[in-house]
This record gives structure tokens, sequence and C-alpha cells, in this order.
């Protein structure tokens, strides 16, 4: 990293969010040592969600436009990493880098067809869930990738751990999606920082206004999206690694992309704390609500998207810009949010 | 004085409707030109394809030399050619800096460079003291002003203002008026406005053409112009001639 980024990610940051983010990232890395085995996957859970909401949050907090389908850019890569390794036997590192430049086309299909016939707004979101449909029943009878019946890699004893094959034992994998996080949250703040950043937060908040401006509002949307796709499909790459099992009817399900933006929203759309906090308010009040349940012998299927509904309408009501934002300005650092 | 801008038989309908009908007019270089006429004249959709928001339907629009007929909004912007909105539109999210960046960002590629382009411009047109607050905070005033300093900072040759008093107190008005003189008078900066409020027009246009029904029906200086027995009937009636 250069000096010149080096201050451009620290320039108007106030020192309590540096202490903030020193004690936080502290806590994240120190954490396996003090968490049992359970946690540390509820926090690789949340952690992954925390990484594919800052993805996400690059089109729609970044550049206004509301993707509901991302699911595709993540199926992609995993789907990609997955089919590579099982039959050619090439490694997750390689295979992201086929991972990363599929995903980008396929973004830029989408973004293209919307963003030159003018296909905007809801209209775009409605576009976007249909391509992750048509991935959906498209993969469901795909040969190579063993069609619905699930693509599937093998397992092998955690003897040691392969980061190169990304092959081990959770701590591995924590780490892992822990340093994708905190690579994902620095790419955001220089991106934000960028020319193109300004470009992007121009066009969310008036493209008409943006393009009186002078901005080629296609083009920087269609960076947005290429962007966030590339970025959404390491996270498909590490889940086929981490569940070593694929299906269409889940990787692609419309569930996959709410989940990926519930983060975001909850925490607070277009900042880059938000998809973070609200990750882990979300995934850990709902598996405080999980054990809570079975302690008490209580088994309800389909209680933890009830749950999610709950929490949405109480921040949609009550903090409608998310938790993030309000809890800055009672700590004294929003001055870095834009 | 060489002509900035020139159109040349420009002409637009809607489903029939001619809404402008084969207007020609030059804009000399240096010049504060306005455009007047009653509602429904045509005046902002003569704007409208200047600014590359619409495409004439016939006719051509020359700039610098150069011809921008059916030209995007944006790439117009970077010919240089800046506007700004009859009901204003700043960024409302973004801090006051923050939207003069945006402009400033056009012709620069550093940040840094940007924000100090911006906070010059913020700082002569009094702007500087609110930088950090969010656009949508500003009164109506100091939103039409930032408007200017947004278009300003994409270094403009030409300045086009969609009403850019309307709704503003005649105090209010007079601030603007200087403003737009001092700019035109310092910097030789072109200003092509569209505008009702007649005390602004008088005050500011070195030239005025007239609109009525879409067609150009008399153009001169504010003082012949306003005199001219064409545009009273066309504003008052037959009866006032």
């Amino acid at each position: 990293m250069t000096a010149a980024m080096m201050a451009r990610l620290a320039d108007g940051v106030p020192r309590r969010t540096f202490i903030l983010l020193g004690t936080l990232l502290a806590a994240l890395l120190i954490a396996p040592w003090i968490v049992n085995d359970y946690l540390l996957t509820v926090l690789i859970v949340i952690l992954y969600s925390a990484y594919t909401g800052q993805a996400w949050n690059i089109m729609m907090g970044f550049a206004g436009q509301l993707s509901l389908g991302h699911a595709i850019y993540a199926g992609l890569g995993a789907y990609v990493a997955a089919v590579l390794f099982t039959k050619f036997g090439i490694g997750p590192w390689i295979g992201l880098v086929a991972a990363i430049p599929i995903a980008m086309a396929c973004g830029a299909v989408i973004g293209f067809l919307a963003f030159r016939f003018g296909v905007a707004g809801v209209y775009f979101a409605i576009l976007t869930i249909a391509f992750a449909e048509f991935a959906r029943i498209g993969f469901d009878h795909l040969g190579i990738v063993n069609a619905s019946a699930g693509l599937f890699l093998p397992v092998a004893q955690y003897a040691h751990n392969d980061l190169w094959r990304l092959r081990g034992d959770p701590t591995m994998f924590y780490y892992v999606i822990l340093a994708a996080t905190v690579l994902a949250f620095i790419v955001c703040r220089l991106l934000l920082r960028s020319r193109m950043g300004y470009f992007w937060l121009a066009i969310r908040e008036d493209e008409q206004a943006a393009r009186a401006a002078g901005i080629d509002t296609f083009r920087y949307k269609m960076y947005a999206v290429t962007i966030s796709a590339a970025v959404t499909s390491f996270a498909g790459v590490f889940y086929a690694f981490f569940y070593n099992n694929l299906f269409p009817e889940q990787v692609f399900n419309i569930g996959r992309s709410i989940e990926m933006i519930l983060g975001p929203v909850i925490g607070g759309v277009g900042t880059l704390f938000g998809p973070i906090l609200g990750s882990f308010v979300l995934t850990g009040l709902a598996e405080t609500l999980n054990s809570a349940m079975s302690a008490v012998g209580l088994d309800l299927p389909g209680a933890k998207e009830v749950f999610y509904g709950i929490c949405l309408l109480f921040v949609i009501v009550a903090l409608p810009e998310g938790v993030w934002p309000p809890l800055a300005r009672r700590l004294g650092i929003d001055r870095g949010k834009r | 004085m060489t002509a900035l801008l020139s159109l040349h038989r420009v002409g637009k309908r809607f489903r029939g409707l001619v809404a402008v009908d084969g207007v020609s007019f030059s804009v000399p270089e240096g010049a504060i030109f306005a455009v007047i006429g009653p509602n429904g004249a045509g005046k902002t959709t003569l704007f409208n394809m200047i600014a590359g928001a619409m495409a004439p339907d016939e006719g051509s629009i020359v700039f610098a030399g150069q011809p921008i007929t059916g030209l995007t909004p944006d790439a117009v912007c970077r010919r240089g050619i800046a506007r700004t909105f009859q009901l204003v539109r700043p960024f409302p999210a973004l801090s006051v800096e923050d939207n003069v960046i945006v402009g400033a960002l056009l012709h620069r590629h550093d940040v840094g460079a940007a924000r100090e382009r911006a906070q010059t411009l913020l700082r002569r047109f009094d702007l500087f003291d609110r930088r950090h607050q969010p656009a949508s905070a500003l009164t109506l005033p100091d939103r039409k002003r930032l408007e200017v300093v947004r278009a300003l900072a994409t270094e403009p040759k030409l300045l086009l203002l969609d009403e850019a008093v309307a709704g503003l107190r005649p105090t209010e008005i007079d601030r603007m008026v200087a403003i737009l003189r001092e700019l035109n008078r310092e910097s030789g900066l072109t200003i092509l406005l569209i505008e009702h409020v007649m005390r602004a027009v008088m005050a500011l246009a070195s030239h005025v053409l007239v609109l009525d029904h879409g067609t150009a029906i008399a153009e001169g200086t504010p003082e012949a112009v306003v005199r001219d027995p064409a545009v009273v009937q066309s504003y008052l009636g037959a009866e006032a001639v």
C-alpha cells in the first residue's frame, strides 16, 4: 500500500474511530482462543454476512442501485471454484482468478441491459431477481455442476490446515473470512474517498443532477455493479470450501440475496460500519434466540425468518437510517460518514 | 464578438404540439443573454435541448465551433456548458462541500485538489461556514447559490441558468444578480438565462430574446425589447398595445 493510500485511508478519521476499530479488530483476532467451536462458527457466519453486506453496499449504499439478486455473484463464484477444484484439482485461489471475471461479466450483462435501456429503481431490482432465478433454474439442469443433485467437495480429515487449498478447521476459515472482511472494509473506504466514490454518491443522490455535473452515469454505474460482483464472488468461493456442498436451490435462492442486504439495511445503508454492525446485531440476536429456544426444547421451523422480519420492521420504524448513524453520533465519530 | 453558442432553426415537437419552432440565435462570448417569454412559450424546452436533456427534432446547435446537437447532458457538460435546475437539485444528503467537490472532480482527478477548489468557491459565495452541513439543511436562496457554485466548479465556458432567482425575495434576487454580474465581469463567463423575473433580466442581461408559442418574436437590448409592441402584446394582450 502506498503512502498516499494510507493518507487517504486515515484522512479526517477521528481518533476515537481508530480506537474503536483497533479494539474490535483485536477482539476478533483473539476470539478463536476464547470462544468455543459453536461460537466460532457463529462468528464465521457473522463475518460472512458482514463481508457480503459490504460488497452489496457498494452498489446500493454508494451508487444507489438496488440489487435483490446478489446471490447470483456469490453462487457463480462458488460454482466456478468448486467445479475447478472437484473436476480439475485446481485450488480455490486460482479458482478465484477465474470466478472474479465471470462474476464481473455477469454483473456487466445485467448492468448493461438495465442501464442502457433505462431500467431503474424497483424495475432494476426485479431484473436482478430475475437473473438470480435464471441462474437457479439453469444450474438445476446443468450437468457439469451435477444439476439439482448438488456438487460436493471432498472432505478430508483435518490433519493440518492447508490454506492454499482451503482445507482445514474452522479456525482457519475464521481467519480467512476475517482477513477478507478487513480487506473489504479498507477497499470500500478507499473507493468511497476516491473520485469514483464521489461520483457514485452523486448518482445515488440525484442521477439527473449528476449527469448535469458532467458525470457519465452509465459508466460509473457499470463500475459499481462489476466491482460489487467481483467482491461478492469471493464470498461464494469461501462458501463452497467452508460448507463443501452446493445446491442451486440453496445457493441462488432469493433468501440468500435477502440475507446479504439485511446486515447493511439494519446497520445503515451507505455506511462502512453498517454492514458489520448490522451482521453482528442480526446474526447475534438470531443465534441467541436459537439457543434459547433449543434450551427450552422448542423447535419452530421458520422462527429465524420471522425474527429477521421483526428486526427489519423495528429498524424501519424506529431507526430509518439504520443502527449505526445514530450510534456514531452518540459516540461523536460521525464526521467521517457521508 | 464571436458567437460562443449558436442555434440554427432548432425545433421540437411533442406529439404534434410544436413547443419550439425553428428558433435561431447566437450568444456572443462574454455576454449575459436572457431568454424570456410567457408561460408555455417553449423556454424550458429550448433550454433542455441546449443542455442535452432533450434532442431537437430539427436544426443544429453549435458550441465553441463544435456541433453539440443531440449530445447527452454529461457530454454537454464536459464540453463546457454547466446548468442549474429550475427546481433546485443539490445532492441532498451530501455536505455542501461534497456537492461542490463532485463538480470540481470533473476536470480534476485528485480529490484533495478538488476540495481546495471547492473551498475557494465556497468562500467566494458565502457558503464556506456551512460547508459541513448537508445540502438539504440549507435555505432556498442558499441552495440556489450552491447549485450555481456546483455548476461553476465544472469550469464551464457557458453557464445556463434556469430561473435562478425564481422564488427568491427581492433582496435575495439583488444578491444573486450581483454575484452573476461579478462572475461575468471578472472571468468573462458567458451566461444564458431563462427568466421570469424581469427585475433580474433588466439588471443582468446585455441581450434579450423573446419567445412566444415556440417562435422568437423579438431580440435586442432589454430596454428595446420591453417596448416592442409584439412583446407587449404577447405578455399583456392586444388591447394593451
